[in-house]
């Protein structure tokens, strides 16, 4: 590559910036900083809720005062100090609103900004959204046509008024707040997110979706989704996110439980693209955040699609317990690091019920000074006849600074369990950039096109409406990577 | 077309192409002929844009344009062509996908608007023709899994549709058997028209018997030793390139 090239490449590099980084100014009330039983009670107070609901977070906060944080991840996690956070911050003068009309326009700019229409008009058909800004719910679309069908779509502070037996049954069902640090943390500060019900024998008629937005300084988001699907119901679910660009890491922290009862379906995407920090490393978001469904009954499925292109650290691992006979775990992910980001990701599928099939496609990217680790569990357990398992792991390295690493851990109880496992590592090559260069196709343009290859098993899982869009993050994200 | 003069050229430090000089014009079919290791693949990099290797001096004029200068991107958008020796794998890619991509980022640079879908359908159609191209194989990853043959039938296929003025073939006879020789030769002939120009590199006369060219070069020690018209190449094939070899050492 000649100077002048190289010159040019690193000029974009750094002129380019992350696309969703701006802020908006907006007046808004938040919560003191830090952490006590006090803040608990605020929030709670907040958003009204019931006794028992308050009593809940309490247990958890106390409990989580007795935990340390997690510390076998294979990266260095500068310690967080958890009273320099806010753990609420909302616009003021609004709590939830009956019409867009009374939204700030503020607000309602800002979510055009990102790409997410809010206003009757501009709305994407078939995709019914939520919109969470730092803590709370701003809108939620397509809410009274659903409902027509049964299907209950809102932000989960409004669930816990209006159908209060069904959070009060589900909430902590999957995803217990005893499970771990991050979702002991979640369940006493939560402070909103998108709650689905889908009755029996409906198929949702459209898209639901929720975009995350992180605004305020020194504030985390912990947000709590919770999606029941009942006996013989179908739904489709995406979630995606945006934040600023900051210099100090900033901290979400998110509980999603999945509950798919007999013959139930639930698909959950997610398309993460919080702000990863800039090219040395400084600012972006903590992404930890526990996700698991329950297959609860025969035959049900649960697949989730993830797309992380985002965050400085992303630390996840969306999992399935597979608990009803004949029920089906999936879980399709790309995750993409460049610079110095951290990606620890993968799965756990948990085969309890007879006949239960889980399978696993990972494809990890790495480029930069990034690390990027699969990590994931297949467990049979002994009453689990005739489990199957399929995982297929591949990573891409681009360059020779990244590292790609993987972490299978498989736990068979039952010998008539077939479980399968495929890894392979690649490289990038000079050799097919170069060719694509050879037919007229730029640099940058070939990173997207070889990797999106790669990647195409997975990205074909995604909604058609986000597929396009899943693309071009990747070409995105990796931009200025091979110079 | 293309005026190359006295072109050096080097990879890790190691001398390749030697002061090579030669003409194309429009319309032309240049043979290019020469013994393993003799710089024909580095000249046809060289053309490219390869950054590994690197021109240590000479010039080399495309369209009136400093081709050296030239990102290889943008050579391939004003028109020049490599059909690889060995083509790239690219899984996950279709064909079909790689080639809009290429279609459309050369329309871009020449401020078009992307093709219509059903345009580009119809003409990959019609290039398909060319070289008898399989419906099946361009759906399929970019070259992954495809035999010998496939490969360099997908490389003329590519021409066709990029529609280059310089074509630079690499070798493109190499590993075919004689039905995919005459099938790759066909698809050539077809392209040919007085605003386009090949160089067809090539090891053997046999491709020559089809693909008829204007000039024979021999190139050798990275450099044009001797030229001259198509019965060159016959008596190459009869001879061998020792004499050639062997008037090179006496005149130095
Ligand atoms: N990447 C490389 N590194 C070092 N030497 C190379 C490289 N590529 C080619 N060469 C050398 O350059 C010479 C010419 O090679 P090449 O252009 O491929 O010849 P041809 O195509 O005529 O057979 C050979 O001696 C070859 O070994
Ligand atoms: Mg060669």
């Amino acid at each position: 590559m000649s100077d002048t090239q190289e010159v040019d490449i690193i000029d974009q590099v750094v002129s380019q910036e992350y696309k969703y980084g701006f802020s908006t100014d907006i007046e808004m009330e938040t919560a003191p900083m830090g952490l006590s039983e006090d803040i608990v009670r605020f929030i709670s107070s907040k958003k009204n809720e019931p006794e028992w609901m308050l009593e809940w977070r309490l247990k958890a906060y106390r409990y989580w005062l007795t935990l340390e944080e997690p510390n076998w991840q294979n990266f260095d996690l500068k310690p967080i100090n958890y009273q320099d956070i806010i753990y609420y911050a909302a616009p003021k003068e609004k709590i939830k609103l009956d019409s867009l009309d009374q939204v700030d326009p503020e607000l309602l700019k800002t979510f055009e900004k990102l790409g997410i229409s809010l206003s009757e008009q501009k709305r994407l058909s078939g995709v019914a959204v939520d919109a969470v800004f730092d803590s709370v719910s701003i809108a939620t679309t397509f809410k009274d046509q659903l409902y027509e069908k049964g299907v209950i779509f809102c932000a989960i502070s409004e669930a816990l008024h209006e159908h209060p037996e069904l959070v009060k049954k589900y909430i902590g069902s999957v995803v217990p707040y005893t499970d771990n640090y991050f979702s002991a943390l979640n369940a006493a500060v939560f402070s909103d997110g998108s709650f689905v019900y889908i009755p029996k024998g409906v198929r949702c008629p459209m898209e639901l979706s929720t975009y995350f937005r992180i605004n305020a300084e020194n504030t985390g988001q912990f947000e709590r989704t919770l999606i029941i699907a009942d006996d013989n119901s179908y739904v489709s679910y995406l979630e995606g996110c945006t934040a600023p660009m900051r210099d100090e890491n900033q901290l979400h922290a998110a509980v999603v439980e999945l509950i798919a009862m007999e013959k139930a379906e639930i698909k959950y995407s997610t398309v993460q693209n919080w702000y990863p920090g800039d090219k040395d490393g400084k600012g972006g978001i903590y992404n930890f955040v526990t996700k698991r469904g329950s297959c609860e009954g025969a035959h049900s499925k649960i697949s989730w699609t993830q797309v992380e292109t985002g965050s400085a650290i992303t630390w996840k691992y969306p999992s399935c317990i597979l608990k009803g006979d004949y029920s089906t775990g999936e879980f399709f992910s790309v995750a993409v690091t460049n610079n110095r980001q951290i990606a620890d990701t993968g799965t756990k599928m948990i085969h309890i019920g007879k006949h239960t099939k889980s399978r696993i496609v990972s494809k990890g990217i790495s480029a930069g000074k990034s690390h990027n680790s699969y990590r994931g569990l297949v467990k049979v357990n002994k009453r689990a006849e005739n489990a199957r398992n399929h995982t297929q792991c591949d990573s891409m390295l681009i360059g020779d600074r990244s590292g790609a690493h993987t972490f299978p851990y498989i736990e068979i109880n039952n010998k008539t369990a077939q479980v399968e496992h495929e890894a392979s590592t690649s490289k990038i090559g000079e050799d097919q950039i170069f060719y694509c260069n050879q037919r007229g196709i730029g640099t940058e343009e070939a990173v997207g096109l070889i990797v999106n290859g790669f990647c195409k098993e997975v990205l074909n899982q995604l909604p058609m409406e986000f597929a396009v869009e899943a693309q071009k993050l990747l070409a995105v994200s990796l931009e200025g990577s091979v110079g | 077309m293309l005026s190359i003069k006295d072109l050096k050229a080097e990879i890790e430090g190691k001398k390749i192409l030697n002061g090579l000089s030669l003409e194309v014009k429009a319309g032309e079919v240049h043979a290019i002929m020469g013994p393993n290791g003799a710089g024909k693949s580095t000249l046809s990099s060289v053309l490219a844009g390869r950054a590994e290797y690197e021109v240590t001096s000479g010039s080399v004029t495309y369209e009136g344009k400093n081709l050296l200068d030239m990102s290889p991107e943008d050579r391939a958008r004003e028109g020049l062509f490599l059909a690889f020796q060995y083509p790239i794998e690219i899984p996950g890619v279709s064909t079909t996908n790689f080639l809009k991509t290429a279609v459309n980022e050369k329309r871009k640079y020449l401020g078009l608007d992307p093709m219509e879908a059903t345009d580009f359908l119809k003409m990959m159609r019609e290039k398909m023709d060319y070289v008898e191209m399989d419906k099946s194989l361009i759906s399929r990853s970019l070259n992954e899994g495809f035999s010998g043959g496939e490969k360099k039938r997908n490389e003329v296929f590519q021409m066709a549709m990029l529609e280059p003025k310089l074509c630079i073939m690499d070798e493109t006879d190499s590993g075919l058997d004689i039905d995919a020789l005459r099938l790759v030769s066909n698809g050539v002939n077809k392209l040919r028209n007085k605003d386009n120009a090949f160089l067809v590199i090539t090891h053997y006369q046999r491709l020559l018997d089809y693909i008829v060219p204007d000039f024979v070069h021999v190139l050798y020690k990275g450099r044009i030793v001797k030229s001259g018209d198509k019965e060159l190449a016959k008596e190459l094939e009869v001879k061998g390139y020792d004499w050639i070899k062997q008037e090179v050492e006496a005149n130095s």
